[in-house]
């Protein structure tokens, strides 16, 4: 099962290679890191999506808290939350075939953000399956690069992860 | 007040009450050297391989209760720490690691002896920290004693660019520490201290495993009243031993690979198995499905990620073992479980830890007679190997924290720093060594350092010509196909002493031994025994590999 956890760490040196090390040197597998800083400039928060069983995730969140850069643990998957990825690929196009691309684009209500003389390269932004969706959709026209920047999620409603929030605070 | 922050970092570890640092010196520690020079107030104690300094820092600390404290220059003089330091790591010793670190404005060029020490030790330390800002370095210091005493203790580096170390600074000591992402929970659960108790009153065969967790929460007095209270038999890890006193009836000695069949015994037809400051290694486990079938299983651990990390754990109880314990022992009432005691009577009994006599001079007779003479009252500080669990297996121990050994890590070489780190934390305390000739000659070097330090210790070695536990191995897994196991030559180690100015003696049988033993004892030199031990003798029982516990056979 995949789990997604919210992980507020200082805004440290070094705690990313931390948090990544941990992973590796204890077999964890991570979907996907994203890290960025929060509304409090001393404090980044990275969303981790891990891969496990309910024995590894216990492990995981565990090994975590060892680390003493890691200040909150919360793993959001049974909660309502919203998450969002951002997506941009370079689809190889002929001018010819632009209106196609922008069509496919319209439905995912992505961006054509550039334009080359044989390519373009759109944005989209969504959940994790949207922008599965998407990148299915375009393949067919031969996909030259794609970057996606992971998920980031966010409880619904007043509930929060932030550090003086509470994930049951109603 | 204004100092350079090298003068600030001795004024911490003066007001952290540290009395000796164990080092060696080089360019990037230069200022923190001069800063210590000029201070005198903390005996520095130089070794001879940065390697010797962690060790014997480590040995002080177990010796102690204190956190020990290492200096070492940037580069080599870093790296030369690393096996030390994860050593210290796996057996959760307090230290503070200090190095030196090349300029700022170097760091990331591959600069003449720069290492990224903090980089390598990241999965060896409880914590790191890169020194960037001068003003942060007493905040830095502060957290440092405080992350590695504290909790489940461990060692925390503190990496110093030389030119921080000369900045100056506006001196104050922060009187608390500030870690929000860090706090150690001491206090066990109430409901479940209640269940444990409940447990506890209703099994039948209880049985308390007890490991080096005893020692770090200083709960060897609790251990005692609840074997007592209970009527139950004590089992202790390698690490717990020590923890629990080697002639007390309830004793089992130690469990797991080459534990005694009893313990393993006892172990595996419990119904509660109560697990104390231990961590279900596979040492001690064996094949993990066939550990303590049938039991219900208490786990107190401080380190919440021990628990449930390699077995199902029923009552779970996260907090520091003596606060725990104590806790628990208001909830019980004496108990009387002569039947499981029988039992065990009988399997101690049927199954005794013996070896066999058949007149060659037996390794294990040498650790018998150091624990009769000296009625356990001695520090003993091992290497590792076959040795290692002679003493183990052999030594009754009496007072907590007086074996000193490497247990999670294996690391040969641990011994002779050790011995010197523990001599110098218990001046007055006999400390002997048990060593191999395999072990021994890994890091020597610190004879000089015992010379130096003017240290009685008493040095014995088991001399078997090779490096016995892995012959061992070769002899039960490889089909006796020895390979690299035999020393074509080994050093006259009494003579070595003679380089040393120290007095060395070689003992080839009991009686030799039985004559020098009362004036090596009580002597106030520095000894070396060169013992020439039988070679071929082995450490049994053994548990064969992917086995449970309860299928040990003699060897
Ligand atoms: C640094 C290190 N290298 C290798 C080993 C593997 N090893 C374990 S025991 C042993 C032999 C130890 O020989 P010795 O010190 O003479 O002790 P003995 O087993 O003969 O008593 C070896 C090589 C180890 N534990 N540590």
């Amino acid at each position: 099962m995949r789990h997604t956890l919210a992980v507020l760490v200082e805004n440290n040196p070094g705690v990313l290679a931390r948090v990544a090390g941990l992973f590796s040197r204890r077999g964890f597998n991570i979907d996907s890191l994203a890290v960025g800083r929060t509304e409090r400039p001393d404090v980044s928060r990275m969303t981790i999506v891990v891969e496990g069983d309910d024995r590894v995730l216990e492990q995981v969140t565990k090994q975590l808290h060892k680390l003493v850069d890691v200040i909150k643990i919360n793993d959001i998957t049974p909660d309502e939350y919203v998450d969002r990825e951002l997506v941009l690929i370079k689809v190889n196009c002929e001018p010819a075939r632009r209106g196609e691309i922008m069509q496919v684009a319209d439905v995912f209500r992505a961006r054509i953000v550039d334009l080359g003389r044989k390519t373009v390269t759109v944005e989209c932004t969504g959940n994790e399956g949207k922008i599965n969706a998407f990148e299915e959709s375009l393949r067919p026209y031969g996909i030259k690069e794609l970057v996606r920047t992971g998920k980031i999620a966010m409880l619904r409603g007043n509930r929060s992860t932030s550090l003086d929030g509470k994930k049951d605070d109603e | 007040m204004q100092m350079t922050a090298a003068q600030a970092l001795i004024r911490c570890l003066e007001l952290e009450g540290v009395e000796v640092i164990f080092g060696y010196p080089g360019g990037a520690i230069l200022p923190v050297y001069d800063a210590l020079c000029q201070s005198g107030n903390i005996k520095h104690v130089l070794v001879r391989h940065e390697q010797g300094a962690v060790h014997a820092a480590d040995a002080y600390a177990r010796a102690t209760g204190r956190v020990g404290v290492v200096m070492a220059t940037s580069g080599p003089g870093a790296t030369n720490l690393v096996t030390g330091i994860a050593n210290a790591y796996m057996d959760s010793i307090p230290l503070v690691l200090v190095t030196g670190q090349v300029p700022t404005s170097q760091v990331g060029t591959d600069a003449f002896q720069e290492v990224d020490i903090t980089g390598i030790t990241m999965p060896i330390t409880k914590h790191n920290y890169l020194v960037k800002d001068a003003k942060r370095l007493p905040a830095i210091i502060k957290n440092a004693f405080h992350i590695a005493s504290t909790g489940r203790p461990g060692p925390v580096l503190v990496d110093l660019p030389k030119d921080v170390a000369a900045e100056t600074i506006d001196f104050d000591y922060p009187k608390t520490v500030k870690l929000r992402g860090y706090k150690p929970t001491y206090s066990g659960h109430r409901t479940k201290i209640l269940e444990a108790a409940d447990l506890m009153m209703k099994a039948e065969r209880p049985v308390i495993y007890a490991g080096g967790g005893i020692l770090n929460s200083g709960a060897t007095a609790e251990l005692m009243d609840l074997a007592e209270v209970l009527s139950a038999p004590v089992t202790n890890t390698f690490m717990g031993l020590s923890g629990f006193p080697g002639d007390h009836p309830l004793f089992l000695g130690m469990l797991g690979l080459h534990g005694t069949r009893y313990a393993n015994l006892a172990v595996t037809h419990c119904d509660l198995l109560i697990a104390l400051g231990a961590r279900f290694d596979d040492r001690v486990t064996g094949k993990i499905s066939s550990f303590a079938p049938g039991a219900t299983v208490i786990h107190v651990d401080i380190d919440p990620a021990e628990i449930g990390k390699n077995v199902r754990v029923h009552v779970p109880i996260v907090g520091d073992v003596r606060q725990v314990l104590r806790g628990i022992l208001a909830h019980l009432k004496k108990k009387d479980r002569s039947g499981w005691l029988e039992q065990i009577r009988q399997w101690k009994e049927q199954y005794p830890l013996t070896y066999v006599r058949d007149g060659r001079f037996k390794p294990q007779a040498v650790i018998e007679k150091l624990s009769r003479h000296t009625r356990g009252e001695a520090v003993v500080a091992t290497d590792v190997g076959q040795h290692q669990m002679w003493v183990a297996q052999f030594f009754r121990f009496k007072h907590p924290g007086t074996l000193i050994s490497s247990g999670g890590l294996g690391a040969m070489g641990f011994g002779l720093p050790a011995a010197v780190g523990a001599q110098i934390g218990l001046p007055d305390r006999l400390v002997i060594l048990v060593t191999g000739d395999g072990s021994l000659q890994m890091t020597m070097q610190e004879l000089a350092t015992a010379v130096d330090q003017k240290l009685p210790i008493k040095i014995f070695v088991l001399n078997n010509s090779g490096l016995g536990m892995v012959r061992q191995l070769q002899e039960l897994y490889c089909d006796r196909r020895y390979m690299a196991t035999r020393f074509k030559f080994v050093p006259d180690f009494a003579l070595l002493a003679k380089a040393y100015g120290l007095a060395g003696h070689t003992v080839k049988s009991e009686e030799e031994l039985d004559r020098l033993l009362p004036g090596v004892l009580s002597s106030p030199e520095t000894v070396i025994v060169n013992c020439l031990v039988d070679p071929e003798e082995n450490v049994s029982p053994i548990v064969p590999a992917g086995h449970g516990i309860d299928q040990a056979i003699d060897c």
